[in-house]
């Protein structure tokens, strides 16, 4: 089990860094997606106005 | 036939992506979950390494896509160099930070496990310092895609700057065997049934590997769509501005 090794603290670390930096990722990919899509629509929105 | 060319359409691109991302999403999920559970709970500790064998399911899938995400950035800048598709040069810029984090936690995760293996967090042993310089070449190419402000100028000089990268993208792979010296042992993976990971590690180690390379699917995927954004509102931008002026 992952709590009862001689060495369950580094792996419980490696696991907790990795998880976090993937985490980190994805929420960082997911935010910089939305952000840029509604920039685009708010762009192309005020685009078609003036046209 | 559909061709695979009809992808530098950004338009089917983004199309294409936004169906198949949240499949590829729940798949890698799964697998990464039920891999690493089962790495961690349900594997015995090894002779050599005791417990500290658990962090293999972590080591090992992130060490190969740290490289691998080099060698599709290789790909996607090749296609760009020779035809312009600039979906591919998008790809391959979408695909360095997640190249970048591969190839961190490969490094964290090594320290931690050569802590108790070899008794030190760091050597400069052949594998460990061309992971080290690859780790830099991708913190350079993305400096260097934000240094420029023309895409395409900044598209051609990457592809080159990813070129002449691609050499310690395949040392680092290859860096055991050739110099066979060093602390780091050879390919946990191999065809060799005496070199190949202990039965009991084999599939819970498969699982996170095609975890970790969907989650590099599904987060290029994801981060091109968004660069392919990017580079649309900057050209809307510029046409604004033109107007603007005239």
């Amino acid at each position: 089990m992952l709590e009862s090794g001689k060495y369950a603290d580094l792996v419980l670390l490696s696991y907790t860094v990795s998880l976090l930096l993937l985490f980190a990722l994805v929420a960082v990919s997911l935010w910089q997606s939305v952000r840029n899509r509604k920039k685009l629509e708010d762009i192309e929105k005020r685009i078609k106005r003036h046209d | 036939m559909n061709s695979l060319w009809q992808y530098a359409n950004p338009r089917k691109f983004n199309d294409t992506a936004d169906k198949i991302l949240p499949w590829i999403a729940v798949l890698s999920t799964t697998c990464l979950f039920t891999g690493l559970t089962w790495g961690a709970f349900f594997t015995p500790p090894a002779e050599r390494f005791q417990d500290s064998v658990k962090i293999i399911y972590l080591h090992v899938p992130s060490a190969m896509m740290a490289i691998n995400a080099w060698l599709m950035m290789l790909a996607a800048s090749l296609i760009w160099l020779v035809r312009r598709h600039y979906v591919s040069a998008m790809a391959a810029r979408a695909a360095a930070p997640v190249g970048i984090v591969m190839t961190l936690i490969a490094m964290v995760t090594g320290a931690i496990w050569g802590q108790p293996t070899w008794g030190t967090w760091w050597a400069w042993d052949p594998r460990l310092t061309s992971f080290l310089i690859l780790f830099m070449f991708y913190i350079g190419y993305v400096a260097l895609w934000s240094a420029i402000e023309n895409d395409d100028i900044a598209a051609d000089l990457t592809s080159i700057l990813c070129l002449v990268g691609s050499v310690f993208a395949v040392l680092s792979r290859y860096a055991v065997n050739f110099w066979n010296q060093g602390l780091h042992q050879g390919a946990s993976l191999s065809l060799d049934r005496e070199k190949n990971v202990a039965d009991v590690y084999y599939t819970p180690l498969l699982l996170c590997i095609a975890g970790f390379a969907l989650v590099f699917i599904a987060l290029v995927l994801l981060r091109t769509r968004t660069e392919i954004h990017a580079r649309r509102i900057r050209s809307l931008q510029l046409r604004e501005r033109g107007d603007d002026n005239a």
